[in-house]
């Protein structure tokens, strides 16, 4: 196994292996094949209020390659039996409008002059495009002037040899993956290059990718949709959940290739942390922000000109190095108002000196809390990478417990369930943290802590039974699926919780979601 | 298919022996029998520019076999009497950061261009320009990791340069 694909097998037991919530779910969404832009509303209030549907739990459907194929050309036979145009001319328009068919629709039907030109469809589109002979004509790419040189332009007139033209379509299709957006090859001609052009000029192989990179644009477009981020990895992802509302969902996808991810962001599963602090989070673990803390927790600036000053020994009688103002170290007030008291501060209540000293006390505040959250969410994010192999380990105690204890493979696949759930909430408990670390201190967050108290020490706990050597194991199988199952309902209620609290915008956070 | 890039090269350069040049633009090297080789063009400012005055520059121009379908590589050298013009989007190692010599996104190359328009086009960004200066990040760039030109993707923000 190579080690990009680790990270998407760690969880290639997913819910609908074991959960049989989940596959009701699943089933449940697979006959709806559309999300229309104005039952969206509609559909989602009557998903929320069914039983069996949790309240961290979106809507969602895989969809291959050739569903996304078909659902590409449903909307265009559709398009096209409302304006009555060829099917070909409504993929184009509905390209041009980012299958947006209702804009098209109504723009279409104000004036459809316009949009035709607009989209690349002139009035007399429906010649079709042929090459040409041109007498002394001279291909201004390849200044070829042999008599009966095959050309070709479109409308705009910018004629060029076939073989040249063929070449620039080419190269644009299979070296730079473009496919709606082939311009002319004509400098500063913004004229699109339509399908059945390419068709006539281009290769068999690269038509083929033309028409892929075409079904890929489909994906691009649509706000529904989104491609699973796994790599090899072909399948494509529908669920109704708009960007701007994100910030009260965190809709978690399972593709049909078993890698669960998150449909706004497309990030790992990152429940229950929506996905804005998800960014907020990453970032502030990434850049050096806080380095910029530990600077300002372990130095003091100079009152006046704001050089940054370590003091690493000495007295408090500091003189700024850069500005040579004197001042205390201790009350950051300037020096010559210390009289008689020299070397020994104590002017705390001095107002000059005060403010300095909050600023300094809040920062190392800062610093602490953000180490605090920090700390435990990367003690679960490692251990979720030792867990990585956690599912060979599985396998090898599963043979292991056959052999010793006389168990079937069924009757130990306990162990299994028990792995891929400890895997689980270790992702859910990382992003646990990063979620409190943005969260407002009110008694709301005080159930989230204790909801996270207790999945973390379920968790722990599990995972400790979890680590027995294989004698010990097959005793303590009632325990272990007892746990399991705790551990489970324990993620539930957090999931839950956390799930309504945003949809009914009842958290409070120190930044903006 | 290296036909075309060669018999366009050949047209271009008997163009350039016999025809003229736009003034200030010179071939300075050509392999006539193997065209696809690199080419050196002097190109000088016709305009008194202070910061480029007197002084004539020399480009490289590389191509490779999709030519003109894809740009050929084109930097600033040095040689005697030649240097590298100081322009902020002229890196100098001579790079130069032009949208007109890349193809793909955001590119403005198009097969139509050629080394005459390229140029011209140079000779006309340096006649504009009166920032003494490299670019932001220039030692960076310049002393980092080597890459090909082709694998550098800049970003054509400044449309004023």
């Amino acid at each position: 196994m190579s080690s990009d694909d680790e990270d998407f097998m760690s969880d290639t037991l997913s819910d609908d292996e074991y959960d049989n919530d989940s596959m009701g779910m699943l089933g449940e969404t697979a006959d709806e094949s559309e999300y229309e832009e104005e039952n969206d509303q509609f559909l989602e209030d009557t998903k929320f209020d069914k039983p069996q549907k949790k309240a961290y739990e979106v809507d969602f459907r895989a969809l291959s390659a050739n569903d996304v194929k078909s659902e590409q050309d449903k909307q265009i036979n559709e398009v096209s039996s409302i304006l009555g145009r060829s099917s070909e001319q409504c993929a184009i328009l509905l390209r041009h409008f980012k299958w947006q068919k209702e804009r098209l629709i109504e723009i279409y039907m104000d004036g459809p002059e316009q949009v035709l030109e607009e989209s690349g469809l002139g009035q007399d589109y429906n010649i079709s495009p042929r090459l040409e002979k041109v007498a002394g004509f001279e291909c201004g790419i390849c200044c070829d002037d042999e008599p009966g040189l095959d050309t070709y332009s479109m409308k705009c007139d910018h004629r060029y040899c076939a073989s040249c033209y063929r070449q620039y379509l080419e190269s644009k299709i299979k070296e730079e993956g473009e496919a709606a957006r082939i311009q002319c090859p004509s400098e500063g001609c913004a004229r699109i290059v339509d399908s059945k052009t390419i068709k006539l000029l281009v290769s068999s192989d690269a038509w083929y990718r033309y028409e892929e990179l075409l079904n890929r644009t489909y994906v691009d477009d649509k706000q529904n949709l989104r491609w699973c981020p796994a790599p090899e990895c072909e399948y494509a992802v529908d669920c109704p959940i708009r960007q701007n509302e994100l910030h009260k969902v965190v809709p978690t996808v399972v593709c049909n290739c078993s890698h669960r991810f998150c449909f706004g962001c497309g990030l790992h599963d990152h429940q229950p942390c929506p996905c804005s602090l998800v960014k907020k989070w990453l970032k502030k673990c990434e850049d050096d922000s806080e380095t910029a803390n530990w600077i300002s927790a372990h130095t003091k600036e100079c009152p006046k000109c704001v050089s940054t000053i370590e003091k690493n020994g000495g007295c408090n009688h500091m003189t700024c190095r850069k500005c040579k103002h004197e001042f205390c170290w201790v009350c950051m007030g300037p020096w010559n108002e210390h009289g008689t008291s020299w070397y020994n501060c104590n002017r705390y209540e001095e107002k000059s000196g005060s403010e300095a000293r909050d600023n300094q006390a809040k920062s190392r505040a800062s610093l602490e809390r953000y180490l605090h959250y920090y700390n435990r969410y990367a003690n679960h994010d490692h251990s979720a990478k030792l867990d990585k192999d956690l599912y060979s380990k599985t396998e090898k105690k599963m043979t292991m417990l056959q052999s010793t204890s006389g168990m079937s493979w069924i009757e130990v696949q306990y162990l299994n369930q028990a792995s891929a759930v400890l895997q689980e909430c270790r992702q859910t408990l990382k992003w646990t943290y990063a979620f409190a670390f943005y969260l407002e201190r009110n008694n709301n967050t005080y159930i989230f802590e204790d909801n996270q108290k207790d999945l973390e020490m379920a968790v722990e706990q599990l995972s400790e039974l979890f680590e027995k050597p294989p004698d010990q194991l097959a005793q303590s199988k009632k325990e272990m699926m007892d746990k399991t199952a705790y551990v489970k309902s324990r993620r539930g209620i957090l999931l839950e919780d956390t799930a309504v609290g945003l949809k009914n915008e009842r958290w409070s956070f120190t930044v903006d979601v | 298919m290296s036909l075309i890039a060669e018999k366009r090269l050949q047209k271009e350069f008997k163009k350039m022996l016999t025809g003229e040049l736009p003034p200030g633009i010179k071939l300075a090297e050509a392999n006539e029998s193997d065209v696809m080789k690199p080419w050196s063009m002097d190109i000088s400012l016709l305009h008194n520019n202070a910061l480029y005055a007197g002084k004539t520059y020399r480009l490289s121009f590389k191509f490779n076999r999709q030519y003109p379908i894809e740009p050929p590589e084109v930097k600033f050298i040095t040689a005697t009497d030649r240097e590298i013009p100081m322009h902020p989007h002229i890196y100098s190692n001579g790079v130069i950061c032009l949208d007109l010599l890349s193809a793909g996104v955001g590119g403005g190359w198009s097969p139509v261009q050629s080394v005459e328009t390229v140029c011209v086009s140079i000779q006309s960004m340096l006649e504009g320009n009166n920032i003494n200066q490299r670019p932001e990040g220039d030692d960076q760039f310049v002393y980092g990791p080597q890459r090909r030109i082709k694998d550098i993707n800049f970003v054509y923000d400044d449309p004023t340069v």
